[in-house]
């Protein structure tokens, strides 16, 4: 773990692996929950967590090296269910640049349990970890995803919230609403929770 | 319907509803926005009696022309304008009033960017998580203005200020912005650290309120490869391929995969929203406070 100053206000915490980021994240959670640390942003990120609006870094930064965190994060109990048509335009390249037909791309993205390890680029953009394969960005990314595509990069999947230009393979779809402002939280994907997608019949 | 009404006459180049913004929700990926010249917002909350989190209106460039439905308080601040109500001049930096009808004209910026009206009652759009200001980057809040938007005000909650002048800083001939190094200072070259501390930059005409861009000397990295993306403060000084520095304003991204250098201090950030383009840019580092 090394703790590295942002400003005078901020702490950015680099870990080893994502696992220990985001276990690190739900300890400094626990903590805030317990009044044992105020701040004003916790931010989890692929190997990182931000700690942004602190009134002394360097102590915050003296105390985590105390901490006892656990290597891996613990469990949340509920799992969010995503329904998806998977009928990306992209599943034929994904399936071969995995080596197998459709179907089994399918099944892979189905069967997996994955976790939001992190949000971002867009309102209620959620990073999910638990893919057991890696896939490129695409070389071009479009102009305008549509809204619901579920797709894949690098080690991750997740969900566009509203339409915008991205990158990722696109899988799949889903109805489900992934964020609205007057829901709280807003995002459906907050970080650590833990999410399946359930094949749905395509219209 | 209230007559407690805006009608926006003449939206102006770019003209949003802004407050203090909403921090707190970066790990959802929601940007803070807020005013860009967040003193300047404060200061005509002030002048016109209302609390600081009221939300104002911050043009860009020219300006707007608004006509309140019901005799208002106004004030107007941040970069110097002309003011007129039905034409005639009236005070810029002061309490003005404005009779129901009447239409407020707030000209082209003499000098600096972004001006700031506040209304006695301030603008009472929904918020959204907390905040009425509109984000840029990720659209949320209330859209940019355009000609014929209505705005509803609320009730003015107290006495406007009794001023002659309130003090103002100038908007910034040269920009000098002091930065810690870090967190990703040792991506870069010591030449590339000598280089930001002692170089001039310039504002770049493709600033926004995600980010202050400069032109100038690229900074030349250490390592090659992209770095997993991780979370960002305001003022993050980041990095992208070209090696030009750019400084993270209100709507930034809340992570990003290019290093950042340096965080400019926040105070420093008013003048960065002043700063017109071709303005000189200074970065100094300074010692983290311990």
């Amino acid at each position: 773990m090394r703790a590295m100053p942002v400003g005078a206000r901020a702490l950015l915490i680099e870990l080893d692996s994502g696992a220990e980021a985001e276990a690190l994240h739900a300890e400094l959670l626990r903590r805030c929950a317990a009044g044992d640390l105020a701040v004003t942003e916790i931010v989890p990120a692929a190997r990182t967590v931000l700690l942004d609006g602190l009134e002394a870094p360097a102590r915050v930064a003296e105390r985590l090296a105390s901490w006892e965190v656990p290597s891996a994060p613990a469990r949340a109990e509920e799992v969010i269910e995503i329904p998806v048509r998977y009928d990306g335009p992209d599943l034929p390249d994904v399936a071969a640049h995995w080596g197998v037909d459709e179907a089994e791309v399918v099944s892979i993205h189905a069967a997996a349990e994955f976790r939001v390890a992190f949000c971002g680029f867009a309102p209620g953009f959620g990073y999910l970890t638990g893919l057991p394969r890696e896939v490129p960005r695409r070389a071009t990314p479009r102009t305008a995803v549509p809204p619901g595509s579920v797709a894949l990069a690098g080690p991750y999947t997740g969900v566009y919230p509203r339409s915008s230009p991205g990158g990722w393979q696109l899988i799949g779809t889903t109805d489900t609403v992934l964020w609205d402002p007057s829901r709280v939280p807003a995002a459906l994907l907050t970080p650590g929770v833990r999410v399946r997608f359930r094949p749905a019949a395509t219209p | 319907m209230s007559d407690r009404a805006l009608a926006v006459v003449r939206a102006g180049a770019l003209t949003t509803v802004q407050d203090r913004g909403r921090p707190g929700h970066a790990h959802l990926g929601v940007p803070r926005s807020g005013a860009l010249d967040a003193p300047a917002a404060a200061l005509v909350n002030r002048l016109v009696g209302n609390a600081p989190e009221a939300a104002v209106l911050e043009t860009t460039v020219n300006g707007c022309s608004v006509r309140p439905r019901a005799t208002v308080t106004v004030a107007v601040g941040g970069a110097p304008c002309p003011v007129t109500v039905d034409g005639r001049p009236a005070a810029w930096g002061a309490p003005v009033r404005v009779p129901g009808g009447a239409l407020l004209d707030i000209g082209a910026a003499h000098a600096g960017v972004r001006s700031y009206l506040a209304v006695s009652g301030g603008v009472t759009v929904e918020p959204v998580l907390g905040s009425r200001s509109t984000d840029l980057l990720s659209g949320l809040g209330p859209p940019p203005l355009t000609d014929g938007t209505v705005l509803p005000l609320g009730r003015p909650s107290g006495p406007h200020a009794c001023v002659d002048a309130v003090p103002h800083p100038a908007p910034p001939s040269e920009l000098v912005l002091r930065v810690a190094l870090g967190p990703r200072h040792d991506w870069f070259t010591d030449a590339a650290l000598t280089t930001l501390a002692a170089r001039p930059y310039a504002v770049s005409s493709a600033s926004n309120r995600i980010g202050l861009r400069t032109e100038g000397p690229a900074l030349e990295r250490a390592r090659p490869g992209e770095l997993p993306s991780e979370g960002m403060v305001l003022g993050a000084v980041q990095v992208p391929p070209d090696g030009r520095p750019v400084v993270f304003l209100a709507d930034h991204p809340t992570t990003g995969g290019y290093p950042v250098i340096a965080v400019v201090d926040p105070a420093d950030l008013a003048a960065a929203a002043q700063a017109t383009p071709g303005t000189p840019v200074r970065f100094i580092a300074v010692r983290h406070r311990r």
